[in-house]
């Protein structure tokens, strides 16, 4: 596979994206009601509603207004309402996306009253949708696709075998050219000082170790029994995981054999050029993937052992399996089944290979199985209290 | 049919595809170069629980992904059942 090309969307900015949603964005969640009654309205738009957006401030707020400018910028995104029900905080998200060149409209609820506010924002989503509807998938690399990956419900098959084939996918995609990330801070304890030695100059893996370190601390002033001291889990003991280092290079294998990351990336920050990217997530899997979607990630590997059903609402999720138990009786969320590597029927090889094809037909327009199921877990990352 | 699968040629443990019985001659599979390996089982070994490929005495490395994944603290015989019994993490 040396250069694959896919048909995708080349936004204004450049960016290529393998979908062409046009969403309707909330600023708060005061306006998540005015946001579904236009969704509703106007048909094959996507409201995107959440919990927050009022008297955040300090870094919570910068991380808000980046995830919510990052989700309008996303360049599986072709245009943007926002409504927000005051004008101030609406403009800078509306200001921040339209920094892409694509079509973004605000509107507000206060002084209009949300019916109002519902009927023209109406009229722009309306418009946005005849425009979009009109643009064509054009020849691009498949190496213009950013991709992401983060795995969840993880056991021994995770391991074994769909975290690898995912590396395997990784490092043929880096060798291509391709931007991409990986991430979960915490997930990583035991392998920590391997994973700084994986950077692509000391100077990252210092950046890398800091954030380490920054997110242990955070998680150990504010553990109870809850959390501490239970690496590995019950659950993955049972399953044959002995140490938290042997879970945690299981972990690391998503990143493959030979990619070095390039950077460190902040939460739903977006990188600056191809490679390998860390994204300091959290490892629960929708706050993970918004940030990654927010970041501009186009498309995501999930790989899944006892059958995580996660999914975003615009950067599709392709989630593998190699438990033969997940990929039965949980067939319906599995995009790719790669159980016969435990037949050892199947190599790493291959699987990788199998996995870029389906990564290709998805960029093509395959709905990933989250997507047609309907899973849109958009869950913001709130770093502490609001005002 | 294969029975467990290992990593990495470097690696001293084989993971089980099967829940493989005490006294079966199990069939393994090198991930990386694709090579045959086979190991006598001592003790039953759960699916997805990990084989022994040599004797390990107590303070060696266990490797798993071509890395040290815990320090032996019982003395195991190649073809035991490597666990919670016999290695722990060098964390803590």
């Amino acid at each position: 596979m040396a250069n694959p090309k896919i048909m995708a969307y080349r936004r204004e900015n450049g960016r290529v994206g393998i979908r062409n949603h046009v969403v309707i964005l909330p600023l708060d969640d005061l306006s998540n009601s005015a946001c579904e009654k236009v969704a509703f309205n106007t048909k094959g738009c996507k409201a995107i509603p959440h919990a927050y957006g009022r008297l955040q401030f300090g870094e919570d707020l910068e991380l808000f207004f980046r995830t919510m400018i990052g989700t309008g910028a996303n360049p599986n995104v072709a245009a943007v309402v926002v409504i927000g029900i005051e004008p101030q905080w609406t403009n800078i998200i509306v200001e921040g996306i339209a920094k892409t060149g694509k079509p973004v409209a605000g509107f507000s609820i206060e002084r209009h009253g949300e019916i109002k506010t519902v009927e023209m924002a109406s009229w722009k989503a309306k418009e946005f949708m005849h425009w979009a509807s009109e643009l064509q998938r054009e020849e691009c690399d498949l190496s213009e696709v950013w991709v992401s990956t983060k795995c969840g419900e993880s056991d021994t098959t995770s391991g074994l075998a769909s975290n690898p084939t995912v590396g395997n996918a990784f490092d043929k995609l880096e060798a291509m050219g391709a931007t991409l990330s990986f991430g979960e801070t915490s997930e990583i304890t035991g392998a920590e000082m391997v994973a700084k030695e994986r950077a692509a100059s000391t100077e990252v893996g210092e950046k890398f170790m800091a954030t380490f370190d920054k997110y242990q601390d955070m998680i150990d002033r504010n553990k109870t029994d809850d959390l501490s001291g239970s690496q590995p889990t019950k659950g993955n003991i049972a399953g044959g995981l002995t140490t938290i280092e042997e879970k945690a290079f299981g972990n690391m294998q998503k990143i493959g054999k030979k990619c070095r990351y390039v950077g460190v990336l902040d939460k739903a920050e977006a990188p600056t050029g191809p490679g390998l990217w860390f994204m300091d997530t959290s490892s629960a899997a929708a706050e993970a993937v918004t940030l990654w979607a927010a970041g501009g990630f186009a498309a995501h590997f999930f790989p899944t052992g006892q059958g995580n059903i996660i999914g975003n609402p615009i950067e599709p999720v392709i989630k593998l399996t190699a438990n033969p138990r997940t990929a039965g009786d949980m067939s319906e969320h599995i995009d790719y089944d790669c159980s016969a590597i435990l037949r050892g029927e199947l190599t790493l090889e291959e699987a990788g290979d199998q996995l870029l094809d389906l990564l290709i037909r998805t960029c093509n327009g395959r709905l990933t199985a989250q997507e047609i199921l309907g899973h849109e877990e958009f869950v913001l990352t709130k770093l502490y209290e609001s005002a | 049919m294969i029975q467990f699968l290992v990593h990495e040629k470097a690696d001293n443990v084989g993971v089980a595809t099967v829940e493989i019985p005490a006294g079966d001659t199990a069939k393994g599979l090198y991930m990386d170069t694709q090579e045959p390996v086979e190991m006598k089982a001592l003790h039953d070994i759960p699916l997805g629980h990990k084989i022994a490929l040599k004797d390990f005495e107590v303070d060696e490395s266990v490797i798993k992904y071509g890395h040290d994944i815990g320090r032996i603290v019982a003395a195991i015989k190649t073809g035991e059942h490597v666990h919670v019994h016999n290695l722990k993490t060098r964390r803590w």
